[in-house]
């Protein structure tokens, strides 16, 4: 099933792609969307009947020495999370295009729906290539896949300069990310001799003990992997320093921006984070950046977002914004959070975009919300779209119930909490509050300037707005019914109950223990693992074993889990004193199946030095370390902290009413008076200038120096000069060649080579 | 057939043959019968070859389909493929019907032309193949002649200066490998490469002028080829002859010369310099990464800014070889599986891509980025296709691009990471070189007026890009395909090149960390 999955829309593409001459733009419309439907409804039954995770091979990809990879597909609760948000909203967004590029005055006679639908398809592959990969390599291909299908839909409209020059720059700072995470990928093979998942994962303590010699010094190997890894994932999700290229990706068309600058591949780098959890809880520091930086991008999008004009570009800021809330959320260690983040903003920001895409529909590719205003009356359906969404991201709920309220307002403050625990309340928590007040102030604004005040702009474009058809509100009204529910539905899984969080991503159950028993248990628990020594170790595996081999029948509980996870190390230890006695207990413990247990096989194996560390990381779809009770100190966090963000939405909400309803002259007046900060801001702090002089302009200086420097004058002037008496001799065998004795000359050279090889060659003989 | 590999070589020479003495007239039917010819006879030669590759045994690490005879003077002729050459002796008959397809419009002395087309496609199999020193000699150093008339006959306006630069800096460069191939003979008693590859060359260290020579006889021998294999990659900084060869080259002449002629190179080094001077290897290889890293970023900016496409192409060639250079001498599986990977992957792509400077050309007469714009509206079929062979040179995996670079940088970081650092940041290069000039060209509106009438491809052109689309996907998806071959010869020359070092005794150099 998941094969059909993956390949649905690759052949949708394909057949829309190059078939669409025999079958039509309609029948390549009705292919694609087809074939995404099916995709969508099997995702779900996957989504809803996911047992164990596994893994179907696909046929061999690179191999050499000991790299080997595979094509294949990984499905566990991680992916099939992935599998829902991609299918569904790629599904809705193909029915959305129906209506959206019916029309279109860029190309008067040239047919381009079915590249379109092509494109939209082969997205949606690469990105289930990319989450449905057991491996770093066959991930690398969705992930350039998905920046290639990202650089030909921002390039669609090809006769826009500005179109093409914004497919170019997302494509090459997407490389720069994925620079870093190519040297992570060389750094994990060099360590691990593996690019699985599995084995690295399985490696993981060893490697978190490891020193790697990178560059001028040696690095903790997990921090450097780890830290190389985001570097990669700050490209594709558009954090600070990478962002530049997401604002401009606006440039594709809108229901490309909801698909892909804002549901899906942008949220790729958050997959790989918590794909990724086991590595990333070994490497505090790496961790801490990453908190670091997306708390910032969560505060620095924000400010931008709050003077842009364009109504796609203030989606896309608090896009970038949003992403922020997710990768701290994965910094301080709750992926389950990060996910759930990602889930609920997929439903809610995908329905903006498509919800300003009907706005813009409706005013004729309009995008400039100064030329917009009073549109609710004219575009009902649209608006409450819109309004939906903006309730769901600014966070409206029943504040203190925690689940009851908007998708936003559950993730959100879930992350927020989360941010709060898990830096005790520091900067990050401190960053996303005021991210909060500010993306409700932008969020309202877009609303207030769109659909309320009077309408301002062409008159004439006013009075033909006109709802969209039926295509495109449907998606709208499928995707509201996630921005309402999604957060609700979903809030025990992935936050709100401790022990469902757990089995829901099949982890194991040290946590259970830990908020059971309180810290005293983790803490018990973190040294028996550590734990590396003795007899005591040794005991423990007998009870240990024979405790899990009874509760082994009823399936992988976390309770077995923890016992089996105590027991690996348990395990692992014994091999290492005991010999023959210890691998048997090994043996025992791969038949359990639990993924550790091979591990610690594995350590056993190996001579005894390395098997000590190595021993007994337990991990599901997602790995959250013995010690990690962040999500725990998050439920108990302090009423003021669960008011806060609450508060700011409200603040944020009051402000932009201030600003666009009661006083609408107030916004300019203040422009005025801070200008230079209003500038600061709507020139999107300067970075595109910045990077323009630094890397554009100095790269392409050096370029030419050289080329003209260095290969025409040092070199070719070295070189020729060396040369100068060699060639007015050659110079005048050259005007005999053009005056045609070439071929006699060519055949005196022949005879002249053979000539010089029979005699050296036999004169080195006689010598 | 016991002589399968010397059929497959001397096929082109025969038909070459048959045209110089048989063919007679310059008028239009004469023009086609020796197109035709020619095409009938390397299509002949590629289905030949067919049976090499389907006849080699890829559990065998040795040479296979062994022919040997005498020769004149003493000399010895022998030929045999092993798992590192068969690729490029497929990647040259593979091409060469495409070359030929690509001339149909040559309109200037078409059998002559053909007939330097065929000559090259002998010579540069007999180096793939030959077993002898002396033979590899002539073998690599006549293929010269037929690329410099090439160049010389049918290039562009400034075609004199240009084939005698690259004549020049080949021909000088050999010189020294002559020298070195004579010491090897006077050292070893023979010329035999298989023999030559289980030969122990001295690596005690001496003096020369007051130098020290860390390596001794090794360090100098791998030297003297580095002199000539270093050119004919070309490795920066002795790949200023490239970009000038190309622009000045014809179509079909850029084609082989980047497709085929710059893996010479390669694979020397492959089939001499690693194996026979481990020591030397060893020795250099920290300047060889160091040339490739500069090559990939130097060659990558100047890409950046050029005006003329073929010379754009002809530098991102340059990149592209570093990666090639690079993974040699890691001497590691992944770097060396990656560099013969690269260099078969690179002659479908930049042939493919001087192919699509090549259609526009051809409609134009101008490689001027300037003067074009805006294709797409007009030739969309051209744009996929140039889109496709963009992205393969920009390495995007799924194409065969990605995994050379892949495995080559692989390799390296394993042994070098500041090199592989530099090497790295390659890929945003070529992103943005690549895109750069597919945007300049393709992309906008067609607003000039010189190109509102231009025509999309023809048929022809479009056969002629569809298997080298076939084989830069397949390999892109099923790398196996390749990795099989050269695996198991890889490992066994790896294995080989591990005892001498190890015996060597290097104390504390860079001994290969492969099999960590």
């Amino acid at each position: 099933m998941v094969t059909i999955i993956l390949f649905a829309p690759l052949i949708g593409a394909i057949i829309a792609g190059f078939g669409w001459k025999f079958i039509g733009e309609k029948g390549a419309q009705w292919t694609t969307t087809g074939l995404l439907f099916l995709a969508a409804l099997l995702s779900w039954i996957v989504f809803l009947t996911l047992g164990e995770a596994h893994t179907v091979t696909l046929f061999r990809f690179i191999e050499s020495g000991t790299l080997s990879t595979d094509w294949s597909i990984r499905v566990d609760r991680l992916t099939a999370i992935m599998l829902i948000v991609i299918n569904t909203v790629s599904a809705l967004v193909h029915l959305y295009s129906f209506g959206y590029m019916a029309h279109d005055p860029q190309f008067e006679h040239t047919p381009y729906r079915a590249r379109f639908f092509a494109y939209l398809s082969l997205f949606t592959f690469a990105m289930l290539a990319l989450v449905t990969s057991d491996n770093l390599v066959q991930m690398f291909f969705g992930w350039e896949g998905v920046g290639l299908a990202s650089y030909l839909l921002i390039g669609f409209y090809y006769k826009k300069p500005s179109a093409g020059a914004a497919a170019i720059k997302a494509f090459v700072v997407n490389r720069v990310g994925d620079f870093g995470f190519a040297l992570g990928i060389f750094g994990l093979f060099f360590l691990t001799d593996s690019i699985q998942f599995d084995n690295i994962f399985a490696a993981v303590p060893t490697i978190a003990e490891t020193e790697l010699h990178f560059l001028w010094t040696d690095w903790n190997a997990a921090e450097l992997i780890a830290f190389l890894l985001f570097i990669g994932a700050m490209g594709k999700s558009a954090q600070l320093l990478l962002h530049t290229w997401l604002p401009d990706a606006m440039e594709g068309p809108t229901p490309v921006s909801a698909l892909i600058h804002a549901a899906t591949m942008v949220t790729a780098g958050v997959f790989l984070v918590c794909r990724m959890s086991p590595l990333m809880e070994f490497a505090p520091n790496a961790t801490a950046f990453i908190t670091f930086l997306g708390a910032t991008t969560a505060f620095f999008a924000a400010t931008i977002g709050l003077v842009q004009n364009d109504i796609k570009r203030v989606i896309a800021y608090s896009t970038c914004s949003q992403l922020g809330y997710m990768f701290v959320a994965a910094g301080v260690g709750v992926y389950p959070v990060a996910m759930f983040h990602l889930l609920t903003h997929a439903f809610f920001k995908a329905m903006l975009f498509l919800g300003a895409g009907s706005v813009i529909h409706a005013m004729h590719h309009e995008q400039d919300m100064r030329n917009y205003g009073n549109l609710r009356h004219k575009i009902p359906l649209t608006f409450w779209a819109m309004m939906i969404g903006t309730l769901a991201i600014t966070g409206v709920g029943i504040p203190l119930t925690g689940w009851l309220g908007f998708a936003g307002f559950v993730s959100k403050d879930a992350v927020i909490e989360s941010a709060w625990a898990g830096t005790s309340g520091g900067y990050a928590f401190w960053m996303l509050v005021i991210a909060a007040l500010f993306t409700s102030f932008y969020s309202w604004r877009l609303m207030f300037m769109t659909f309320y005040g009077k309408a301002r702009g062409d008159k004439h474009t006013h009075d033909h707005a006109h709802e969209s058809p039926r295509v495109m509100t449907i998606p709208l009204g499928v995707l509201a019914i996630g921005a309402i529910f999604s957060g609700m539905v979903f809030y025990s899984s992935f936050f709100g109950n401790h022990d469902k969080v757990l089995s829901f991503f099949g982890m194991p159950a040290h946590h259970a223990e830990a908020s059971e028993h309180g810290e005293e248990a983790a803490h018990g628990e973190e040294t028996a693992m550590a734990d590396t020594a003795t007899g005591e170790g040794a005991d423990e595996a007998a009870p240990a074993e024979a405790s899990s081999e009874a509760a082994a029948e009823e399936t992988a509980t976390a309770d077995t889990a923890t016992e089996v996870g105590a027991e690996g190390t348990a395990t692992a230890d014994t091999a290492t004193e005991e010999g023959a006695e210890g691998t048997v207990t090994a043996d025992t413990a791969i038949e359990e199946g639990a993924e550790a247990t091979a591990m610690a096989d594995d350590a056993a194996g190996e001579d005894g030095n390395h098997a000590a560390p190595a021993a007994g990381l337990e991990y599901g779809a997602i790995y959250m370390a013995p010690d990690n009770t962040v999500m725990d100190d998050a439920h108990h966090a302090p009423v003021w902290v669960k008011l806060t963000p609450f508060v700011a939405m409200l603040i944020g909400f009051g402000v932009a009413y201030w600003f666009y309803i009661v006083n609408p002259t107030l916004p300019r007046k203040l422009a005025k008076q801070q200008r230079p900060l209003y500038l600061f801001l709507l020139n999107k702090w300067y970075f595109d200038e910045a990077y323009d002089f630094l890397f554009v302009r100095s790269a392409k200086g050096l370029g030419r120096f050289f080329w003209k420097r260095g290969d025409g004058g040092v070199i070719d002037g070295g070189i020729n000069g060396l040369a100068m008496g060699i060639i007015p001799f050659f110079t005048k065998l050259a005007g005999r060649a053009q005056s045609g004795f070439i071929f006699t000359y060519a055949f005196a050279m022949v005879i002249g080579i053979v000539l010089l090889v029979t005699w050296m060659s036999i004169s080195g003989g006689a010598h | 057939m016991d002589n399968l590999l010397s059929i497959v070589t001397f096929l082109p020479a025969l038909a070459a043959a048959i045209l110089a003495l048989f063919l007679r007239g310059g008028d239009a039917a004469a023009d086609r019968n020796a197109k035709w010819l020619a095409m009938i006879a390397t299509t002949a030669t590629f289905v030949i070859s067919l049976f090499i590759f389907f006849q080699f045994d890829r559990s065998q690490t040795g040479f296979q389909m062994v022919e040997e005879g005498q020769w004149i003077m003493g000399l010895r002729y022998k030929m045999g493929v092993d798992g590192i050459s068969v690729l490029f002796v497929m990647l040259t008959t593979f091409m060469m019907p495409l070359t030929i397809l690509a001339s149909w419009d040559v309109k200037s002395r078409v059998k002559e032309y053909v007939i330097a087309f065929l000559l090259l496609e002998t010579l540069m199999l007999g180096v793939f193949m030959a077993l002898d020193l002396v033979l590899f000699y002539l073998f690599f150093e006549a293929g010269l002649i037929p690329m410099f008339l090439i160049i010389g006959i049918w290039g562009g306006a400034n075609r004199i200066y240009a084939s005698f630069k690259f004549f020049l800096y080949t021909f000088l460069g050999s010189v020294l490998m002559l020298v070195a191939m004579v010491a090897m003979y006077a050292d070893a008693g023979t010329t035999d490469i298989p023999t030559l590859l289980t030969h122990q060359f001295a690596f005690a260290d001496f003096e020369v002028l007051g130098i020290h020579i860390v390596g001794g006889m090794q360090t100098m021998l791998w030297l003297a080829f580095f002199a000539s294999f270093a050119v004919k990659m070309p490795m920066w900084p002795v790949h200023t002859w490239l970009p000038d060869a190309h622009v000045q080259a014809p179509t079909a002449g850029s084609v082989v010369l980047a497709a085929i002629l710059l893996k010479l190179g390669g694979y020397g080094f492959l089939r001499f310099s690693l194996p026979m001077f481990p020591v030397g290897s060893e020795v250099m290889a920290p300047l060889i990464f160091w040339m490739s890293a500069i090559a990939i970023v130097y060659t990558s900016l100047v890409a950046l800014v050029q005006e003329d496409m073929k010379k754009l192409i002809a530098y991102s060639s340059v990149a592209h070889m570093g990666y090639v250079t690079m993974g040699i001498f890691t001497a590691n599986q992944q770097g060396v599986d990656g560099a013969i990977f690269q260099m078969i992957s690179h002659g479908f792509i930049s042939g493919a891509l001087f192919l699509c400077v090549g259609v526009i050309y051809d409609r134009m007469h101008t490689r001027e980025i300037d003067a074009y714009g805006g294709l797409v509206n007009r030739m969309p079929a051209y744009a996929l296709v140039f889109m496709f062979f963009t992205m393969a040179n920009v390495g995007l995996p799924g194409t065969s691009g990605f995994v050379g670079e892949f495995l080559t940088l692989m390799g390296i970081f394993q042994v070098n990471t500041w090199v592989a650092l530099f090497a790295t940041s390659g890929v945003i290069f070529s992103a943005a070189y690549a895109l750069w000039l597919y945007r300049r060209v393709v992309f906008g509106d067609l607003i000039k007026e010189s190109l509102k009438t231009i025509q999309d491809m023809t048929p022809r052109e479009r056969w002629i890009f569809a298997p080298l689309v076939v084989m830069t996907l397949w390999l892109g998806v099923y790398p196996s395909a390749a990795l099989d071959i050269t695996g198991p010869a890889v490992e066994a020359l790896l294995d080989n090149y591990d005892t001498a070092i190890a015996a060597a005794d290097l104390g504390g150099a860079t001994v290969a960390e492969a099999n960590h």
